[in-house]
């Protein structure tokens, strides 16, 4: 892949604000058409990256480059980049029309040209016919679609957008993750995407960077991020997981056994192909969904009791106190039958060992 | 020039009509006032420094009793306005229905888009020999002949506390305006009274309306001209009478920039008081509203 | 305990309707007598007449043919112009300097600001007036200059109204910046717009009611100010100090009462823009 077809680099980008590094050597390829997510916890520095993206900051030190050029000299308003903000900022004192025709209207379009392309953009967004309302008139999900045509009529090379799902309710919010990824498909644009919500990166994202304190801790296709996560971090912020601390017992190749801090011992594999040695600090991640609830106790695995049903249709889980006062998430299936797993009832609990990763603990990391 | 040049530019751009306008209209004039004040005149065209402007004015008994008089008369009529006001504000702002609230409040303001010199002209109108309520007491028969009701302290009073009025209930009405029903309710449900509620729930919340409100009315009757001469006539005996007489009558520049400077230690004094004591600050007051 | 709830709000209604007819009966008074077909503002009521509007000759001169008092409007009118001209531009930049920018001692000069609606108009007044003065006599002492603008006149009313009435605008414009979402600037910025483009289209719109408001507010008080002018003033003497005038020297007839029903339809109408104005805020 040349730089030809690169929409997006950042190379070696940092940013501090004053004593406070924000940003931390950063370097990312985005390659053309695709959807690429930010994915990382308030206060990690997604938002700065992004605005350096934007022109809002200059990075102190590395490169932005788009379309192979470097735009570090780029006012923010010559950037080919466009941005759908966090409240989207739609201008409350001008009509949809207006909004759209704004960016066109700056670059000295003729009126006519104006006119086809805000209705073409309309037409693109399925809005047809919003253009004379005002913007307190139109809904959430219309707010989001009129702030992302106000980018898309201008043509972009990169849509940033920030957050843009945060203001809206469950329902819409899902709905809008469909809407935007067809939205992205359609206009065959190079889409950057700034979340804190693992599920939209993951639903949305052709790939995906987990952000975390300034750094990019993986980049990552959503699949390999979820079943083979680099870090404790990413284990752990995205998708639900068992977490314990524990200690390696014996080392064989990758399987390793480990005693966690209650006394269980675990079965388990090291990431990343990892070299741990005996008596190292770990942390252990297990996904409830590779966990197998069996009544009564069986010789292998842990065993424990149902403390409590989490019922949630397809995604119930069952909450175990194992016998070394635990709380283990385990998924299982909830039918309404006579045969389904009550509390109180005494339980094994068995998961392969590949299932079960381990990462040096915090402190020892590399 | 680059980006960072560009933003101390701009900063200094906006900053020179805020450093031009309180600079050379408040700060230096009230320097050159008081230069002036502590100039003493020798003889023709002939000036000394020292502080005998201010010696005249503790010397002169008349002089600093119409100080006190103002200032104690501004103080009677900054507690009459809150007096008067705060339950006005408290109807409007809690009891009156939503509807009715708006129109209630604009009523209030109607008189603010009326000139002081037409309210005080009002006044004359109505408390003169000739005017309506002495015409009306002589209809209803309670009186047999004209009463003057005007140019006493009493007719002062009420003009002030008229004047003034306004901004003691714009600033309440807003605060009360901002505190929730439920507090209120939550004092009844906790098992207060009407006064301790008051006491405790509503005028402490109130506190930086009614500082606010306080702090304007005090500065504007000490400050003000039109009615203490319209309503007190001659012998009102108002400072800013005083001041007024020092610059224009006797061409005195000297002793009415010493007395000017007097007037405005002395409310200067009395708001930072009024603030100390009620733990507000002049942001908090009066820049809210 | 209803009942006594049920005396009590009528009491206290009452009240209300006392306190209002308070607030009326001056005006009421003021503007009844401009109708009163007599020689001087009082009872007895001698028959309805609009002559103190609309007559065009002595004695009996009507407010819209005395040339003195139609001077003083015209004065007024001038001045108020300028004040709230120059107050509302320079608290628009109060607005962004105190909103937008930081700079070291912001929360002093926002104080420093404040400072001029807490003294007293009588001190603003004389203290610009000694300052000119000053000026204007040390330029004739020393170089045989005349300042004539430094001296007591237009220039200076609107200089002294000026001083305090800037404070009110910067109040009330900087309230509605606070409400300005930045994002907005940044995001028209982004769409490609020019710095002056993006002021122009974006942030001034925003704050046009407060702008609005603030510029009639200043007029209004302008208009009606009589402190500060008292010591200001020259020989183009605004109406208000015009009506003083009359009212405190020549003894008043029902003209001023004609011009006081004026000014308050007038500032009534004026009021109500500002209300209007307020309200097309809520939609924006």
């Amino acid at each position: 892949m040349g730089p030809d077809d690169l929409d997006l680099q950042c190379l070696g980008v940092s940013k501090s604000f004053g004593s406070v590094k924000a940003v931390q050597d950063i370097s990312l390829d985005i390659a053309s058409g695709s959807f690429f997510s930010i994915l990382g916890p308030s206060g990690c520095g997604k938002t700065t990256l992004m605005r350096m993206i934007a022109g809002f900051e200059e990075p102190s030190a590395g490169d932005i480059r788009i379309k192979g050029r470097s735009v570090l000299e780029v006012p923010p308003n010559r950037r080919n980049v466009k941005m759908v903000f966090q409240h989207l900022a739609l201008f409350p004192m001008m009509n949809v029309y207006e909004n759209i025709a704004y960016g066109l209207r700056c670059q000295r379009m003729g009126k006519e040209e104006i006119r086809r392309k805000v209705h073409d953009v309309l037409d693109r967004i399925a809005l047809p016919d919003v253009a004379g309302r005002e913007i307190h008139q139109l809904s959430g999900g219309q707010k989001q679609r009129i702030a992302i045509a106000r980018c898309m009529v201008l043509d972009p090379d990169v849509l940033l957008l920030d957050e843009p799902l945060g203001a809206l309710d469950l329902k819409l919010r899902e709905a809008m993750k469909i809407e935007l990824k067809l939205l992205q498909h359609q206009f065959n644009t190079t889409f950057v995407y700034i979340t804190h919500d693992q599920s939209e990166a993951l639903v949305m994202s052709d790939r995906v960077a987990v952000m975390n304190n300034g750094r990019f801790e993986q980049v990552g296709a959503p699949q390999e991020l979820y079943h083979r996560p680099a870090t404790a971090f990413v284990a752990g912020f995205v998708g639900d997981s068992n977490r314990w601390s524990g200690r390696v017992q014996s080392v064989d190749g990758a399987a390793l056994e480990v005693a966690t801090e209650g006394g269980l011992p675990v079965k388990c594999t090291a990431a990343n192909d990892g070299t741990l040695a005996k008596g190292d600090r770990v942390e252990l991640f297990v996904r409830p969904e590779f966990i197998s609830i069996d009544r009564g106790s069986q010789t292998s695995g842990l065993s424990g009791i149902v403390d409590s049903l989490l019922f949630n249709g397809a995604n119930s889980r069952a909450l175990v106190r194992t016998d070394s006062e635990e709380l283990v998430e385990a998924d299982i299936t909830l039918t309404g039958g006579t045969d389904d797993i009550r509390p109180g009832e005494r339980v094994s609990l068995t998961w392969a060992p590949e299932n079960a990763l381990c990462f040096a603990a915090a402190g020892k990391a590399a | 020039m680059n980006r960072r040049d560009a933003r101390r530019l701009a900063l200094i751009l906006l900053f020179m009509p805020f450093a031009l306008w309180i600079a050379l209209l408040i700060l230096l004039p009230h320097i050159g006032m008081g230069v002036l004040s502590l100039r003493e005149k020798v003889g023709p065209r002939q000036y000394e420094f020292g502080f005998g402007n201010y010696i005249d004015f503790a010397q002169e008994p008349i002089y600093w009793n119409t100080l006190l008089r103002t200032g104690s008369m501004s103080l009677l009529v900054t507690a009459l306005a809150l007096i008067i006001g705060f339950p006005i504000a408290y109807y409007i702002a809690k009891i009156a229905g939503r509807r009715s609230r708006g129109a209630l409040f604009l009523l209030c303001l109607v008189p603010l888009w009326v000139s002081d010199l037409i309210r005080a002209y009002g006044w004359i109108l109505l408390l003169r020999e000739t005017g309506i309520i002495s015409g009306a007491l002589q209809y209803v028969g309670l009186v047999s002949q004209p009463v003057e009701m005007l140019y006493n302290d009493a007719a002062v009073i009420v003009g002030l506390v008229y004047t003034v009025m306004l901004f003691m209930i714009v600033p309440l009405t807003s605060t009360l305006d901002g505190m929730d029903d439920a507090m209120i309710e939550a004092g009844y449900n906790l098992g207060g009274n009407g006064f301790t509620v008051l006491r405790r729930i509503i005028i402490p919340y109130a506190m930086p309306g009614i500082v606010s409100g306080c702090i304007i009315v005090f500065m504007l009757t000490a400050g003000s001209y039109l009615t203490p001469v319209l309503l007190g006539g001659k012998n009102s005996s108002w400072f800013t009478e005083t001041i007024y007489e020092q610059f224009i009558t006797r061409y005195n520049w000297e002793a009415g920039a010493a007395f000017g400077f007097l007037l405005l230690a002395f409310t200067s004094l009395v708001v930072w008081l009024g603030l100390r004591l009620s733990g507000q600050s002049l942001t908090s007051t009066v820049a809210r509203s | 305990m209803r009942r006594q709830t049920q005396i009590f709000l009528i009491g206290y209604r009452a009240y209300l309707i006392a306190f209002f007819i308070f607030l009326a009966a001056p005006l009421f008074a003021a503007s009844m007598f401009a109708f009163n077909d007599s020689m001087f503002p009082a009872l007895p009521w001698r028959g309805f007449t609009l002559d103190w509007f609309f007559n065009d000759t002595e004695p009996k001169l009507g407010m819209f043919y005395d040339q003195r008092l139609l001077r003083g409007l015209y004065y007024s009118f001038v001045i108020a112009c300028w004040v709230s001209a120059l107050s509302v531009f320079v608290g628009t930049c109060n607005a962004f300097l105190f909103v937008r920018s930081e700079f070291p001692a912001k929360n002093f000069f926002y104080i420093m600001m404040i400072v001029p609606l807490v003294i007293p108009g009588v001190i603003l007044g004389i203290s610009i007036l000694v300052l000119a003065s000053t000026i204007a006599n040390g330029a004739d002492d020393r170089y045989g200059i005349e300042l004539g603008f430094l001296r007591p006149g237009l220039l200076l009313v609107v200089l002294g109204q000026f001083s305090f009435i800037t404070t009110i605008t910067s109040l009330v414009i900087t309230a509605r910046m606070r409400k300005f979402d930045v994002a907005m600037e940044e995001a028209a910025y982004n769409l490609g717009a020019s710095r002056l483009r993006v002021l122009l289209t974006v942030t001034l719109p925003f704050l046009r009611p407060a702008m609005i408001a603030a510029g009639i507010v200043a007029f209004l008080v302008s208009f009606e100010n009589f402190n500060t002018t008292l010591f200001l003033v020259g020989s183009e003497a605004p109406l208000t100090i015009t009506m003083f005038d009359r009212m405190a020297k020549v003894g008043s007839t029902p003209v001023l009462n004609a011009v006081s029903l004026f000014l308050m339809i007038a500032s009534g109408l004026l009021a109500l823009v500002t209300v209007l104005v307020q309200r097309d805020r809520s939609t924006g």
